[in-house]
């Protein structure tokens, strides 16, 4: 097992050279003047000048570029040049908040996709096939931004039922010792209910939005893989030697359907985490998304290269975890590899 | 017969609802099945065979629905059952093997969970000695060690071994019938009667009904007490099968009887007489085999049939000049295919598998075999799944690179050419092919004019749509397709149709060698007389060599002038027709032949 894994982390090596080298290009390629956004509007063409000598940026391409890796292979991202943060730290501080967030919308969303997916699946053209239907339709068609807005209307400003969508904690809530980075755990661990009632409070809204949006792949991937399984001989087998129908859809049929199931997961996941910048904007969360644009629109390369980096290694994590999952679930994966 | 039957279906008719209203698939059939009885349903496809076990064990689709008439099993009124009571009946009382054993099993779960899942389903065991009734079950089906399959899943296992598990499935909670669904079909013909022959030990030995279904006359003749005919939904006749293949009364049995290849006749004796009537004479005048010269009698010595003495000698269809009579059309030399055990994914095997593989890394998939095909000769290449036989015709095709060897086709070495530079030269007019499944090879976005005309557009050098348009109506006449078809989809055609498409395709650009990769295996046996004769009537018009690929040996028989046998990638014997399938050397060829299941039918 060990070797499989470090096997495949070997497989990765190459694309994640490739995107260091592509980052880095198109970060140089990008319209816009660093040097001329961070010396300020009223900066003459000398102090800009000055800046680009001293951010190094006057050099040649290919030295920046050997620099910039050297300075990663110390694990050095370089510092953002609009905080003046390391990016390493900054990106440390804020993946957790996405993570979190993408987690638990992604948790929620498969608790009721799965099983809607195999309701819909088990009664076709039943009012929960149709309800199905609609959900996911309805929830490809509404951007984010808008479930997101609505939310935050109907509950916050219109009902005040949830607390104002201003960052992971409420300003009273004092933040819980650092351990996973994940507020719900750390809060926990510290057995500080407080700032886990708050926490939880500020998730409900932004966790919804992304969970209406992820639903609707999930559910149905899971309805078209169910009733592809349900309509094979083995399912007609098994309900031929007198299987209760919750061993036969359970056991027989579910397992062998949640192989689509579980990549489409992974595609989900993956693209929320980075992708849901709308959402990290709307409520304010200090996720990286956010942080991310924010360094884009300003022409700050380092942030934007330690972002997509950081992305490339999370999807390829992500892949090995789903392959580890295929393997554990379909045995004809193990031999064909 | 006089006792209470065991199961009593009376007047049963089956709808579905589709699309297009309500379908009938069963009409008012009787069916009933005595204690201890082995009952054979026979039929084509279509004919409701299926639908009525289904029925029985109340596993029809969603659709579907018992619309009238009745289903008494052992006093248990089926069709007023509860889900509750049926559940309880399915695999305890009555429970089903089917065709193609490797879908029916789950893919994902070891055979011995499946088969523990039925026994805790019907509570036959404590969950204490549950692994243990399992694996009993195993032993009695016989398969080897079996306490080590009962960790293995669907995949590891071979076709024939899959089935032994699914009748170990179905006989794990001792019920009182067995139903069989075309359980041998797609099986090889040794395997076939090994997996019957234990069916019917396994089952007598119980005193189990059997209601074995199939589209296998000589089966059914071989294994059943009594017969039902089915056609279009209906029962057409029930009888004693010793009674049944003697006498048949119905015009559909009889049809169905003279369609099935068998020992003695010609390919024109399995055609029903009127449309035996419309052949061309031209074709009946010019080839030996349809006039029956390869019938049993005529190889004993008793020359002409009487029947076909009015037919002159004809002359040789293929007037050959020395050097083609020398030189034969396909020369295959010491051709050798080996594959890759497992390749790159070698290790990660190895992390997962319990113990160390014990095999070669090289698959010799086939071993140095040779032979020839002579010009406008048909030979027949007869083996088991896996015996190599579909790879030497795609090597022999040019879809796939050789190992080693030499392939020589009308003086050009075409084993040298990759497949790929192959695909655009000249020469692949040359050999085509017609492949086994009609439906799966054709593209179900194209019409079958559009089908036919596929190669000619590629290799051809018929220009502009009117001129393609007349080469396809040629060809459909050619191959008896009706017009009309040709703006259809291959959805909308029947099997018949379709294959007849197929060889349309392939005659289009007018080959020399046709490889004919079983191409009746999925047709019913009246469309597969059709077919054949069709193939044949083509031969000699045209003057084409085949290459036919079959597993089954009554059909090679008919239409093959020499037959190889191949095994595990060798040549076992090889030789004309006649002296192979009539006097066979090797033990293996006399194994195959002996595990024909041959029909009592009367030799015309």
């Amino acid at each position: 097992m060990l070797s499989l894994i470090g096997k495949r982390l070997m497989f990765a090596i190459p694309s994640l050279i490739g995107v260091v080298i592509v980052t880095f290009l198109l970060t140089r390629a990008l319209p816009g003047d660093p040097a001329a956004y961070f010396a300020g509007p009223s900066a003459d063409k000398q102090a800009i000048e000055e800046i680009r000598k001293k951010l190094g940026l006057d050099k040649p391409l290919i030295e920046q570029f050997l620099r910039y890796t050297a300075d990663l292979a110390k694990g050095d991202f370089g510092n953002s040049l609009t905080t003046g943060q390391p990016v390493a730290t900054e990106l440390r501080n804020r993946l957790p908040a996405s993570a979190e967030l993408t987690l638990l919308g992604l948790l929620v969303s498969v608790m009721i996709a799965i099983p809607l997916g195999i309701l819909a699946a088990t009664r076709p053209g039943s009012w929960i096939d149709h309800l199905c239907r609609v959900t996911t339709t309805a929830g490809v068609s509404l951007p984010v931004f808008f479930t997101g807005l609505v939310l935050v209307y109907v509950f916050y400003f219109r009902l005040g039922w949830s607390p104002a969508p201003l960052g992971r904690l409420d300003v009273f809530a004092s933040t819980p010792p650092n351990v996973t980075g994940f507020y719900l755990i750390d809060s926990l661990i510290a057995r500080d209910w407080e700032a886990f009632r708050s926490a939880f409070n500020q998730l409900i809204l932004p966790t919804a939005t992304l969970a209406i949006f992820s639903l609707a792949p999930i559910a149905r991937m899971t309805r078209a893989s169910m009733l592809a399984i349900l309509s094979s001989d083995f399912v007609r087998t098994a309900r031929a030697s007198g299987l209760s129908p919750r061993a036969v859809i359970v056991t027989y049929a579910f397992r062998n359907a949640m192989l689509p199931v579980i990549t489409t997961l992974s595609m989900t996941f993956s693209f929320l985490l980075g992708a849901n910048v709308l959402v990290e904007k709307v409520f304010a969360w200090p996720g990286i998304g956010s942080y991310a644009v924010e360094a884009l629109i300003s022409s700050d390369f380092a942030p934007v290269q330690g972002f997509v980096l950081t992305m490339a290694v999370m999807y390829v994590l992500i892949n090995l975890i789903i392959d580890i999952l295929y393997g554990v679930i379909d045995p004809r994966v193990r031999l064909e590899g | 017969m006089t006792a209470q039957p065991l199961l009593d279906v009376s007047d049963l008719t089956v709808e579905f609802a589709t699309r297009r209203g309500i379908v009938k698939a069963v009409q008012h059939v009787n069916i009933s099945v005595a204690k201890g009885e082995t009952l054979g349903i026979v039929g084509e496809s279509g004919s409701g065979k299926s639908v009525t076990s289904y029925a029985v064990m109340r596993i029809l689709d969603r659709a579907g629905k018992i619309a009238e008439g009745s289903v008494m099993f052992s006093g248990v009124d089926i069709k007023g059952a509860t889900e509750n009571q049926m559940r309880d009946l399915r695999g305890r009382e009555i429970s089903m093997i089917f065709q193609n054993p490797r879908a029916a099993l789950n893919p994902i779960r070891k055979v011995g969970d499946q088969i523990e899942d039925v026994l805790r389903q019907h509570a036959q065991a404590g969950s204490a000695d549950r692994a243990e009734k399992a694996i009993e079950a195993l032993e009695q089906v016989k398969i080897a060690r079996p306490r080590e399959r009962y960790h293995a899943y669907p995949f590891e296992l071979s076709g024939g071994m899959c089935q032994r598990v699914v009748i170990a499935l179905a006989l794990a909670c001792n019920p009182q019938l067995l139903i069989a669904d075309e359980p041998t079909t797609g099986l090889d013909v040794t395997t076939q009667k090994a997996v019957m022959d234990l069916v019917v030990e396994l089952t007598k030995s119980r005193g189990m009904s059997t209601i074995l279904i199939t589209h296998d006359l000589g089966l059914a003749a071989a294994y059943c007490d009594r017969v039902v005919v089915m056609e279009k939904g209906r029962v057409v006749e029930t009888a004693l099968s010793a009674d049944i293949f003697a006498n048949p009364k119905h015009a559909y049995t009889k049809k169905l009887m003279q369609a099935t290849p068998r020992l003695g006749v010609s390919l024109r004796d399995l055609l029903p007489a009127e449309e035996r009537a419309a052949m061309p004479v031209q074709a009946l005048l010019t080839s030996p085999r349809l006039r029956g010269e390869v019938d049993a009698r005529s190889a004993s010595g008793e020359g002409e049939p009487a029947s076909e003495s009015l037919i002159p000698p004809h002359p040789d269809p293929l007037p050959a000049s020395g050097e083609r009579e020398q030189k034969p059309l396909l020369t295959v030399e010491n051709l050798v295919k080996e594959y890759a055990r497992q390749g790159a994914t070698a290790s990660l095997a190895k992390l997962f598998s319990r113990k160390p593989p014990t095999e070669p890394d090289k698959f010799r998939a086939v071993d140095g075999i040779s032979f020839t095909v002579g010009h406008g000769e048909s030979v027949g290449l007869v083996g088991e799944s896996g015996c190599g036989k579909s790879t030497t015709s795609m090597m022999v095709m040019r879809l796939i690179d050789k190992t080693s060897g030499r392939i020589s086709f009308d003086g050009d070495e075409i084993g040298e050419i990759a497949p790929n530079s192959f695909a655009r030269l000249p020469l692949r007019k040359s050999i085509q092919m017609v492949f086994q499944d009609p439906t799966d090879s054709l593209n179900p976005r194209f019409t079958a004019a559009r089908a036919i005309a596929d190669p000619i557009m590629q290799l051809g050098d018929i220009k502009g749509s009117d001129a393609l348009r007349a080469k396809c109506e040629d060809l459909a006449r050619q191959v008896g397709l009706p017009l009309e078809l040709l703006d259809r989809f291959p959805h909308q055609m029947s099997g018949g149709q379709k294959a007849r498409v197929g060889i349309a395709r392939a005659i289009a650009l007018q080959p020399k060698l046709i490889i004919l990769d079983e191409p009746t295996a999925a047709l019913d046996v009246s469309v597969q007389a059709v077919v054949l004769n069709l193939l044949q009537d083509l031969k000699q018009s045209m003057g084409m060599s085949y290459l036919f690929v079959s597993h089954d040996l009554n059909v090679v028989r008919l239409l093959c002038d020499r037959v190889i046998v191949m095994r595990t990638g060798r040549i076992v014997e090889q030789g004309l027709t006649e002296a192979v399938l009539d006097a066979p050397q090797d033990a293996y060829t006399k194994e195959l032949l002996s595990a024909i299941p041959h029909p009592p039918l009367p030799v015309h």
